[in-house]
Parts: C-alpha cells; structure tokens; sequence
C-alpha cells in the first residue's frame, strides 16, 4: 500500500508502489493536486518500487513538470533509488514509421504483383529448362526421388479421388435421370455422364484434390526447406534446388496426374452406372457400348492435355510460393494456404480458356 | 511475500520424465533459493531444457514432486496453477515472440492481460524493459524483422515485464556476442539484487557461468551430479563435472 500527502506544495509518497496499487496512486495524486500544482516530489518515504511504480513516477513527474524545469524531487532511501534508476533509464522514443497514404499503398501493391509476376516467370523458366534436361540427365536429382514423388502425389491421392469421384459419378446420374425419365431419355444418361466426366468434372475434381493435397504439401515442404536455410544450403553445395527440388515434383505429376483423371473417370462411371441400372433400367452392354462411342478422341486428347496443364500449375505455385516465404512458421502456413487458394483459381481459369478449346 | 534466503522458493523431490518410453530425467530432487541465481548446466543433451519445462509443466514429468512456494503444482488445477505462472517469467531459446504482432506488443502482453494499468505507463515499461536489453530501435519491428540474439533480448523483456520474482532463462547467451552476453549477465545480476529475483538459468557457456552463478546444478545423462556453489563443483573431484570445466577454460 502507498499513502499520499499534498501540504505546502510538497506531495509527499510513502509506502510500496507496484503494478498492483500503481493505477490508483496515479488517480490518487492527480486528485489531490487538481488545484494546484505541487512544486516538489517527496520520495524519501518510499519503501518498495517495481517497474510499474517507476514507471507510475516517471509519468506523474511528467505530467507536473512537463518542460523539465521547476518540480524538485527528495529522492528515496539508496536501495529504492537504484530500482528507480534501473528503471527510469534514458529511454529514445523511436516513432512509428510513417504509414503509406491509399496511392502509395496502390502502387506498391502493384509493383509488388508486377515483380511477383516477373518471378514467377523465372522459376517457370528455370523449371521448364531443368525438367527437359533432367529426362536425359539425371544428375542433380535425388535418386529414386521421381518414383517416391509419384508414389506421394499419385498413387497416396487414389483414395480420396475414388471416392470423390465415385460420389460425384453417382450424383450426376442421379440428377440427371430424374429429368431425363420425364422425358423418356433413359438412354441418354451414359453419353450425358461420359461427356460430362471425361471433358470436365474429373479433370476438375482431380486437379482442385491435387491441390488440395499435394499443392499445400509442396508449398509446405519447400517452405520448411527456405525458413530453416535447407535451400540456402543446397546453394552453398552448388545444387540447384529447383533442379533438386521441384523437377522430381513436375516430373511425377506430370505423370501420374492424366493417370489419377483416367482412373476418377473409370470410377465416376461406375458411380453412374449403378444409378443407370437401378434407376433408369439400363443394360451393362447400353450404358458401355453409349459411353464409348459418344466421346472423340479430340475430348480425350484435351481432357489429358488440361489436367497436365493444371498439374503443372499445381506444382509450379506450389513451388513458387514455397520460394518466396519470408518468417518462420507463421511464413510457412501463410505460403500454403496461398498456394491452395492460387492453385484453384488458376485452374478454374484455365480450365474455363480449355472451354473455348472445344468450341473449335 | 517476504521470503528468507535460506527457505526455497522451489522444491523439485524425485522428478522423472519421459519422451514416450525413452526415460530422460530420473529422480532429480534439489532446491532453488530465493535472490539467487541458480545455473543449470551440463553437457548437450543431458536434459537442462527438459527439466524446466517439466518444472513449469510445458511437459507432464511422469512422477515426483515440484513445489512453488510451499504449494505442489504438479496437482494444482489450471487456474491456480496460472496464479502461479503470473509470478514466473520465463525465456525461451529461441525467445519464442508471436510473429504475427511488434515486438512492443509482444513485450505488452503479460501487462495487458494480467495488470489494469494505464496504456501510458503500459508504455512507458516497455520503453524502459527494450531499453534495458539494447533493443529501444527495434520496438515496432516485427519479430521477422529481428536478428536471433534480438529476437532473445526482445523475449527476456518480455519475460521481465511483470518484474516476476523468478524468472527462468533457457540458454540467454547462446547466440549473443560477448558484449551483448555480458550485459545481459550485468542486467540479470541487477534484477536479482534490486528485485530480490531468483533467476535460474539453463547453459553451458562458462563464460557466463562464472559471472553470474550463486549455486549450479549440475545434470549428466539425466540425473542430477552435483548440487552446490561453483567452488564446490570444481572442487567436488566429479570426473565429468572436471572435464567440462577443463575443456571449456580456453573459451
């Protein structure tokens, strides 16, 4: 506890200041000196200070004597004076550092987006050059990394793809066969499903899971490797860590995604064919020989083109915004989620350009 | 709380932990006193860091004992458990600052949650704490921004902010140069002398050591070797205690 006394002009403090008591003593003093102003500060009763008790002095001193120039201080006991000194060191006020205005803040976005394009272009280049010489050249890979990428992107992915598809092969017929029924166009259901599968939703479905999953593991791990100096050290070793790194990557899911989007196909199928023989009483022998004949070779041929084309936006953002993180952990989770939310959005518009690919 | 020297402020009696089955401290018990600096130290390794997180329950120990004032805490439940942590400050290695907010609302935090101090005074600790470990430049630097050594001073200002009556250090000069080091060691000498602070401290650099020791706990492949003044250390004729000191005198 503290007490206060305000008599000739002198306020006098004794007792223990700390954080506890040190917003009220504060009140207390600027109560009692409301009226007028004291001319000295007795501290020579003081028995205990903290920081917040300095900290509460320095302030109330500050706000008696703002020009540094009449109050007079009767110090405390040395003990108490050595805490207050230790405490009350010169402290430099650094200011904020001055906030950019709207237009400022516009135009460093913008340069930001100009110089993140120009990068992006770089590491594609880099990775485009590295990939081709790395099929006839396999120097600078880890060994049996493209198998263990494919193993990671691909083969770990059938799961969930085969159930996404499945139920999505299942919903499409479902929805569809409802109205169809009403029109007497049972026999339509495979060709509609077929279409629908091979020139849009599996590739779709497969490239926002790949994205999903092995995009945000992509960013994650190169990432990790930036914040924790792993990359700067493949530098100092003279190994391209993009050629180390990221070629297996673009290697394997060049790969394995036209696979993984033949396989969801085969299986959105499935999910449809069972709809077309419980509900529309459809034929194995109908529903195979319609789905087979309705879809050209020019809808296979662009199917596998865009999912290659949305694998290697997959991995070429992923990549990127593993590169550019800046800040430790924090920096890490924010580049994953980036790559994710990037990696959907271009496929989206890419495959909405693909779109107009059919039109020809 | 007046507190006489020679009663301990912790009681640490049979304390074992584990990292799954691997057993890392076995049957540790020693005593840490009020205004004095107590020093961890032992090889890498050997469970320093282990042991003050099991301490302060960042890691559940799989038995013994461990009493703050007088008061088991191994059993106490969260909220007195947090009366408890709201007297201990405690540095990490790495400083362990949120990255996501300034280095002055870092070092803001403990005050804001547990004080109802005004924002000036608020301030004008922090000014004053970044000033004590060189860091007034840096207080709207994010944590990103910082060096590591930064990054560590910045950590024990704020592990200091409450002036707690204990606070404790994990590795404070690893990384730091020797200046630095050596004024964090003058800092952490003033605070235990002017606040009455115990501060126990987990290192390994000797340099360090012998500045600021008033009693050191000596720990080697998890158990506990020595307990004791430094004299007595070198003294205690303990062949791994010897070699450590021996091969550290040329740093």
């Amino acid at each position: 506890m503290f007490t206060l006394h305000f008599e000739n002009g002198i306020l006098a403090v004794s007792g223990q200041l700390n954080r506890d008591n040190a917003t009220q003593f504060q009140k207390s003093a600027r109560l009692l000196t409301v009226k007028n102003t004291p001319n000295t500060l007795d501290l020579s009763g003081l028995e205990a200070l903290d920081s917040a008790g300095v900290a509460s002095i320095e302030e109330l001193i500050a706000h008696f004597n703002p020009e540094d120039s009449q109050l007079k201080i009767i110090p405390a006991s040395p003990d108490v004076e050595a805490v207050r000194n230790t405490f009350k060191s010169p402290v430099q006020i650094v200011d904020k550092p001055p906030q950019p205005n709207i237009f400022e803040k516009l135009g460093g976005n913008m340069e930001a987006w100009f110089q993140s394009m120009g990068e992006a272009l770089v590491l594609c280049s880099e990775l485009f050059y590295w990939s081709i010489v790395g099929i006839f050249d396999r120097k600078g890979q880890r060994k049996g990394s493209f198998g263990a990428q494919g193993l990671l992107l691909g083969y770990n992915a059938l799961p969930v793809v085969a159930l996404l598809s499945f139920i999505i092969g299942f919903i499409l017929s479902l929805q569809s066969a409802a109205q169809l029924k009403n029109y007497g166009g049972n026999v339509f259901l495979p060709d509609l499903l077929a279409i629908t599968l091979v020139r849009e939703m599996a590739p779709l479905i497969t490239a926002i899971i790949v994205a999903g999953r092995s995009g945000s593991a992509i960013a994650s791990e190169i990432a990790t490797m930036q914040v924790s100096e792993e990359i700067d050290a493949l530098r100092m070793m003279a190994i391209n860590p993009i050629r180390y790194v990221v070629v297996p990557k673009f290697h394997a899911i060049t790969v394995v995604m036209p696979l993984l989007v033949v396989f969801s196909i085969a299986v959105g199928e499935l999910g449809g064919f069972m709809i077309a023989t419980s509900m529309l009483d459809l034929s194995l022998g109908t529903f195979v020989s319609r789905s087979v004949n309705i879809i050209k070779f020019k809808d296979i041929f662009i199917s596998l083109t865009k999912s290659t084309v949305f694998a290697w936006l997959i991995v070429i953002i992923g990549a990127y915004n593993g590169f550019r993180v800046r800040g430790g952990a924090e920096g890490v989770g924010k580049a994953t989620t980036a790559s994710v939310v990037a990696a959907i959005f271009a496929i989206v518009i890419a495959d909405a350009l693909f779109s107009l690919l059919y039109l020809l | 709380m007046i507190i006489n020297n020679m009663e301990p402020i912790i009681s640490v009696r049979g304390l074992e932990a584990r990292y799954g089955e691997k057993r890392i401290l076995s049957d540790i018990s020693f005593d840490i006193f009020a205004g004095q600096v107590t020093v961890i130290l032992g090889p890498s390794g050997c469970g320093k860091t282990t042991l003050l997180k099991n301490m302060l329950r960042l890691h559940e120990p799989v038995k013994g004992s461990v009493k703050f004032w007088g008061e088991e805490v191994l059993q106490m439940d969260e909220t007195s458990f947090n009366a408890v942590l709201r007297k201990v400050g405690m540095l990490f290695q790495g400083g362990a600052l949120l990255n996501s907010i300034s280095v002055m609302e870092n070092v803001a935090i403990p005050l804001e949650q547990h004080t109802r101090l005004s924002r000036s005074v608020i301030e004008r600790i922090i000014r004053v704490k970044l000033d004590l470990v060189g860091l007034h430049h840096a207080i709207h630097l994010l944590p990103s921004e910082l060096s590591g050594g930064m990054r560590k001073r910045a950590g024990l200002a704020r592990a200091m902010v409450m002036d707690p009556p204990i606070l404790f250090c994990d590795e404070p000069s690893a990384g730091l140069d020797p200046l630095t080091s050596a004024s964090l060691d003058e800092l952490l000498l003033d605070l235990k002398k002017q606040l009455n602070m115990s501060i126990v401290i987990v290192t390994h650099e000797l340099a360090s050591i012998y500045r600021v020791a008033d009693r050191v706990i000596f720990l080697d492949e998890g158990a506990l070797i020595y307990e004791g003044t430094l004299d007595g250390a070198r003294q205690a004729g303990i062949p791994t205690i010897d070699r450590f000191f021996e091969a550290g005198k040329y740093e």
